[in-house]
């Protein structure tokens, strides 16, 4: 640079870095602190593995029946937090996708339940699958149009939601659950292709969607945007208001798909179905290493989370543990998470308050 | 002398009964760099944002290399080549150089011949040419604006606004928040953009950083044309009286 000014000040003309080149790779350290997740989920498996084999002499991760299991127990908070990463990375919250679940859950089994002996069974799981997701985008839409149209802040107007989806969930059910008989429906909810359960593989390529909207395309870009910091996003011409209104629609139909698979595992809707859910969605989105505060998070961090938490819930029962010890272990690494987060911040000097 | 490449004539603008600015006259050439100086409240912000698209003059006219203008939005504003670079920057931190540039109007290219994904390469290679454009040699595409310091953020948002070709750069207060080093780097930086023929229009309390860079000076106070001078016809001294009206 040629044209520095002469400075009227102190000798302030020897001591400056070049900055250009202040730019600093991650650090090893750093690259970890990414995958901490991972590194859980395998610290998890090999610490259950260990004990199993201690105790009783048996293989813990090695029987396809426990893999099989663990991931049908994950599709739900998966689905869940699948919807929850990006409402946390655009900086919102999204409380009422475990009873737009149960909603979804009740719409599926009645309109199945309804429609089965006039179409048939395949076309009655179709129509279902569009009915319920359809009806879990209202609520989400509702969600969207409160946050992004009458500014209320997302944790009050989807804790709204979230008394109003559990109270239409609970009317649509008539306080009770209802029991669906489709034999299609119900070889989608229990049955496997090559070993592998069909809601395995819905959830997955329907997570794999997820993953390439948010990494690859203009609206997770955008997602990412908004929530590190919105006004940087309006300027640059983004429509924010139609952005976070499309946003609450996806995580309802996040919280529909669950609600639709949920029906087709147990051949029943029931409202209170994605009740305990919720906050596991949260946690696992934490976990996978988003921040509340928005701006950062990643599907494949969310599926590391969620699988931690299906993990340790199915691994203490496996283990014989009393099931409270659950609560526990979830809370436990739910603030270890957040401890490495916040520690990593800091050892990386990003400007996170500025 | 040619058509000024940003003429403003007689420009107004009142709220209600308070009269922020009153019929003010001011150009910007191309390759010029005119500062704009005033005390708090004498009606920079307002020209400002009048200038680009965010406030409707009352009156008045603003000329585009002789063209008029009216700008509903700033989103006008930019697309005919007026970019404002705001105190707080206006990047989102946890995206790349890259990213930023093109917020909003990213690029993308087809995976396997058929699926739409972003075309990062691309924005990262344009990101490397601009900043090289502007004498910032940045070494990894890859990292989130974050990881950079507060003069190199300043770069890259005038970066963005290189890029989509800006003939008229205004920025407000952009050394305020700077170290001395990190400011001269961005002294440097209008250098770069009065050499590459743009016109900018540079707001400072900084006295040092305006006679180290700009051509000419527009003082304000009170919302009225309190006096503009050649940088080069006038001291520190003047400049302050005109400011306080002494």
């Amino acid at each position: 640079m040629t044209a520095t000014p002469p400075q009227t000040g102190s000798g302030a003309t020897a001591a400056a870095p070049p900055a250009d080149h202040a730019d600093r790779a991650r650090t090893p350290l750093q690259r970890i602190a990414d995958l901490r997740a991972w590194l859980f989920l395998a610290a998890l498996v090999l610490g259950f593995e260990a004990w199993s084999r201690i105790d009783f002499g048996g293989t813990f991760i090695l029987n396809p029946f426990n893999i099989q299991s663990i991931a049908i127990f994950a599709v739900a908070p998966l689905l869940l937090a699948t919807g929850q990463t990006f409402v946390i990375i655009s900086g919102g919250i999204d409380l009422s996708m475990g009873f737009i679940m149960g909603l979804a859950a009740v719409v599926a089994a009645h309109v199945i339940g309804w429609a089965t002996p006039t179409i048939g069974p395949g076309w009655a799981v179709l129509l279902g699958l569009l009915v319920s997701v359809g009806v879990a985008g209202i609520p989400g839409m509702v969600n969207g149009l409160l946050v992004s149209r009458l500014r209320v802040p997302p944790f009050i107007g989807t804790l709204g939601m979230f008394g109003v989806a559990r109270g239409v969930a609970f009317l649509l059910a008539g306080g009770t659950t209802v029991p669906v008989s489709n034999p299609a429906f119900s070889a989608l909810g229990n049955g496997r292709l090559w070993g592998v359960p069909w809601i395995v593989i819905v959830a997955a390529a329907f997570v794999l969607a997820m993953h390439y909207l948010l990494s690859q395309t203009r609206f997770g870009q955008h997602n990412y945007a908004i929530g590190a910091n919105e006004q940087a996003a309006r300027r640059a011409g983004i429509d924010i208001r139609s952005h976070v209104l499309r946003l609450y629609i996806l995580s309802g139909l996040c919280a529909g798909l669950a609600g639709f698979l949920y029906a087709a595992r147990f051949s029943a809707g029931a409202a209170q179905a994605g009740e305990p859910l919720l906050l596991d969605s949260v946690a696992a989105v934490v976990i996978g290493g988003a921040s509340l505060f928005g701006g950062s998070g990643t599907i494949l961090g969310t599926v590391a989370g969620a699988f931690v938490i299906a993990v340790i819930q199915y691994g203490l029962v496996f283990i014989n543990v009393e099931p409270f010890w659950q609560f526990i272990s979830v809370g436990v690494v739910i603030i270890v998470s957040v401890l490495i987060d916040q520690a990593q911040r800091r050892f990386s000097g990003g400007r996170v308050g500025e | 002398m040619s058509e000024p490449l940003l003429d403003i004539r007689h420009l107004s603008k009142s709220f209600g009964p308070v009269q922020a600015l009153s019929d003010l006259s001011m150009t910007v050439g191309a390759g010029e760099v005119v500062a704009l100086a005033g005390d708090n409240g004498a009606g920079k912000t307002t020209l400002i944002k009048a200038v680009s698209g965010v406030y409707r003059p009352s009156g008045g006219e603003i000329r585009l290399s002789g063209r008029p203008v009216a700008f509903a939005s700033p989103q006008e504003a930019r697309a005919a080549g007026i970019e404002t670079i705001y105190q707080d920057l206006a990047l989102a931190d946890n995206l790349t150089i890259g990213a930023n540039i093109f917020l909003g109007r990213e690029p993308m290219r087809r995976a396997f011949g058929f699926l739409p994904v972003l075309d990062r390469r691309r924005m990262a290679e344009a990101a490397r040419a601009t900043m090289a454009l502007l004498d910032f040699h940045v070494s990894r595409m890859d990292a989130p604006v974050s990881n950079f310091s507060g003069g190199q953020r300043q770069a890259v948002a005038i970066g963005r606004a290189v890029y989509w070709d800006a003939r008229i750069l205004i920025m407000d207060e952009p050394t305020a928040a700077l170290g001395v080093p990190e400011q001269r780097k961005v002294i440097g930086l209008i250098h770069q953009l009065k050499a590459q023929g743009r016109g900018v229009i540079f707001i400072s309390h900084n006295l040092q950083d305006i006679f180290a860079v700009a051509d000419r000076i527009v003082v304000l106070r009170r919302g009225v044309m309190a006096g503009a001078r050649r940088i080069a016809e006038t001291t520190h001294d003047e400049v302050v009286r005109l400011m306080i009206g002494g």
